[in-house]
């Protein structure tokens, strides 16, 4: 490991009572870098970060802070350079939120812990900075969830800290929540230069936020590397163990299992208006096939992952006269056709032609009615 | 309770003001009540009289019978709170206490026993000797407690167990006092009960040597006992020494739970309903405020309690722990009713 990580790890072995869990681990991150670590519940991210800020004693090796072996420094020498955010429920009684994010202070107060000017300054900056000035005032065992989590990363932003290690701060977050969170950090690594450390279980957000990525599973370290090269092909699917259904890398998004069995309906779908139809399908039980989509299609990864057939051509081509061919004679075996797509262009002239075979055949149905459930 | 609209108008510097002020008034009314009140009642001037001049003729009952008693009952009863206060705190436990943990009852099996060591061959037993008697029994009951505290999860286990410790160090109290001479065991007995009435003025001396700075250093950890209030994670990363820290704070809750004992004997709920009492006064948990609070209004809470042990009854006494179990006790059932409406909330 070089010199320009502000911390990292040395053939770190983390464990409960001298038993290791993971070994070897080789991390480290630069100031105005985030680096999240993903993997299965119970792979050890939260030992791995636990013992980063030395909760729990590291089995073996080292763990560098600012050039200076961890193990060596005093408390309060971490205290000015590191703060966390952990699931710990943190008791707060009788405390507001303005005095949960005061204790931040605490390495640069005095004996008694008074605050000063200055502190009360850099407190409200703090509250600010998380959007938590309707709040500040309320007790923190008031907060909702969302609140909480604000309040906690504004605790550690008064800190003044080098580098924020966090512990699934998005969990029980809503969508609305997780997102300002994540926004929050984002802008504190651009603007102050911090270095972070987080745990995230959303892997669309980890990608997306994320400068690097560290796997966790199975009792090793499984890569660290770029979000680019982790999220990518069947590499999650597989460090998860996905088997019930599937993970699309591009999306980040995840599909439940496809129903397979003989094809009930044939959806013509394209540029994402099958997506509905896939997905009402799916949630019936109802095995559909689909087609024509062209890989590049919005729709095509959705009826990749979800229809129990699948007519697919390369990207951005016209269909061959073969598949279109083997499409409508499926189309009429099935006897009930769905069309989703509004207008047909001119790449799409052969998805025109199967609409138009369905509905001179009779056996085209309305979607709306389809979705309704009235014919399924 | 009061309304929103009285609490907005009150801000926490004006509360603080207000509780500061209260607990004083009431300390100082409670001392002249205390000197007043008694067998041979005083006025007033008999009392500025008594307490200003060294020849006046109710010298002698203001200053021996009465203050010697006021005296410790301020610094025992802070010490109580305060050591009430410091384990609610280490065990993040609301019902914690030194008497509900069992520690006074602890610091009263070893110091019964060593006082009838000790008056068995005839020497008088000197007030530092029983101080340290009661630390060490204090310490082996706080010894067991931490044990417990390390398997069990849940802090009502934690009290069960506490007060558990407690009956069986009560058990062979009474037992040994059973084998003691029958001049002891009257003395003893007294004790074991909880009261004032035994203090002199030179064990008044030792108790102020050591509860004053116990006081003093119990504020000057403040600042990390309000950090420790987050969490023990939270405060190690706030730059606290968790082991120092944790082993001052058990250090000085025993000192001042013994203190108590081996002068006082045990005193039931003081340590634990005053920080709750503070709490609601201040409004708040800032150490910076409860420890002074705490201790004021332990002072407080005791001196109202022997002014009832004394007179409600006269010329008989009420045992002091009698006194303030009834007071005490229906605050913590209070305390843990109010818990569960907020776990369910």
């Amino acid at each position: 490991m070089n010199g320009t990580y502000y911390l990292y790890a040395e053939r770190l072995s983390v464990g409960y009572n001298g038993r290791p869990l993971i070994e070897n681990i080789e991390i480290g991150v630069r100031r105005g870098e985030i680096l999240t670590l993903i993997g299965p519940n119970g792979s050890g991210k939260s030992t791995i970060l636990k013992s980063i800020i030395r909760e729990l004693k590291p089995i073996a090796g080292t763990v560098v802070l600012d050039g200076r072996d961890m193990a060596s420094l005093r408390e309060r020498d971490v205290a000015e350079k590191l703060a966390i955010v952990m699931t710990e429920r943190i008791r707060g009684e009788l405390m507001t939120c303005r005095d949960v994010v005061a204790t931040g202070r605490y390495p640069y107060t005095g004996r008694l812990g008074i605050l000063r000017a200055q502190d009360h300054a850099i407190v409200d900056d703090a509250i600010r900075t998380v959007h938590a000035e309707d709040f500040a005032e309320c007790p923190f065992n008031e907060i909702s969830d969302g609140q909480r989590q604000r309040i906690l990363l504004a605790r550690a932003i008064c800190q003044q800290p080098e580098i924020i290690v966090l512990d699934e701060p998005t969990s029980f977050l809503d969508i609305r929540h997780k997102l300002e969170l994540l926004d929050i950090l984002k802008t504190m690594v651009r603007e102050k230069n911090v270095a972070v450390i987080v745990s995230l279980h959303e892997l669309d957000l980890a990608e997306k936020i994320s400068d690097r990525v560290l796997c966790v599973a199975n009792g090793r370290i499984d890569r660290c590397d770029t979000p680019d090269n982790i999220f990518h092909g069947a590499y999650i699917s597989a460090l998860y163990g996905i088997e019930t259904g599937s993970y699309n890398p591009l999306f980040g998004s995840v599909e439940l299992p496809k129903v397979s069995g003989e094809p009930q309906v044939f959806v013509i779908g394209g540029g994402g208006s099958g997506v509905p139809a896939y997905r009402a399908l799916q949630r019936r039980g109802i095995p559909f096939a689909a087609g024509i989509l062209a890989e590049s299609d919005l729709d095509w990864p959705v009826a990749n992952a979800l229809a129990a057939e699948l007519f697919s051509i390369p990207a951005f081509a016209a269909a061959d006269a073969q598949t279109e061919q083997d499409a409508v004679s499926r189309m009429r075996a099935i006897g009930k056709v769905v069309c989703t797509v509004p207008a047909f262009g001119e790449t799409n002239a052969a998805n025109r032609r199967l609409y138009e075979a369905a509905k001179a055949a009779g056996i085209l149905v309305d979607p709306d009615a389809l979705l309704k459930g009235v014919e399924a | 309770m009061q309304t929103d609209g009285a609490n907005a108008r009150i801000t926490p510097k004006l509360r603080l003001i207000i509780g500061f002020a209260f607990l004083c008034a009431a300390l100082i009314a409670l001392v002249f009540l205390n000197i007043i009140a008694g067998s041979a009642s005083l006025n007033l001037s008999e009392v500025f009289d008594g307490l200003l001049h060294a020849d006046s003729p109710y010298r002698a009952i203001v200053m021996n019978a009465r203050m010697v008693r006021i005296v410790p009952a301020i610094l025992l009863g802070g010490a109580l709170a305060l050591s009430g206060f410091l384990l609610q705190t280490f065990f993040a436990n609301p019902i914690a206490g030194p008497f509900i943990l069992g520690i006074s009852s602890g610091a009263k099996l070893v110091l019964s026993v060593t006082m009838i060591a000790f008056l068995s061959r005839g020497v008088a037993v000197g007030s530092v000797a029983l101080i340290l008697a009661s630390f060490v029994g204090a310490m082996l009951a706080m010894g067991f407690v931490l044990a417990i505290s390390a398997k069990v999860r849940r802090m009502s286990m934690l009290v069960i167990c506490g007060v558990m410790i407690g009956y069986i160090c009560s058990a062979i109290t009474e037992f040994v006092i059973r084998f003691a001479d029958d001049s002891n065991i009257v003395k003893l007995h007294d004790w074991a009960m909880g009261s004032f009435a035994a203090i002199k003025w030179d064990n008044v001396a030792v108790m102020t040597v050591v509860v004053l700075p116990a006081l003093v250093l119990t504020f000057l950890m403040s600042k990390p006992i309000g950090a420790y209030q987050l969490g023990e994670v939270y405060a190690k990363n706030l730059g606290v020494n968790i082991k120092a820290f944790r082993a001052a704070l058990i250090l000085l809750s025993g000192v001042l739970s013994a203190c108590v004992t081996a002068f006082a004997g045990p005193i039931s709920f003081v340590g634990v309903a005053v920080p709750h009492l503070m709490r609601r006064l201040f409004k708040t948990a800032k150490p910076i405020v409860m420890i002074p609070g705490c201790f004021l209004g332990g002072a407080v809470f005791c001196l109202l309690c022997d002014l009832i042990a004394r007179t409600a009854f006269a010329p008989n006494e009420l045992s002091i722990s009698s006194v303030t179990a009834i007071f005490g006790a229906p605050i913590v059932i209070l305390v843990m009713l109010r818990r569960q409406k907020e776990a369910t909330r």
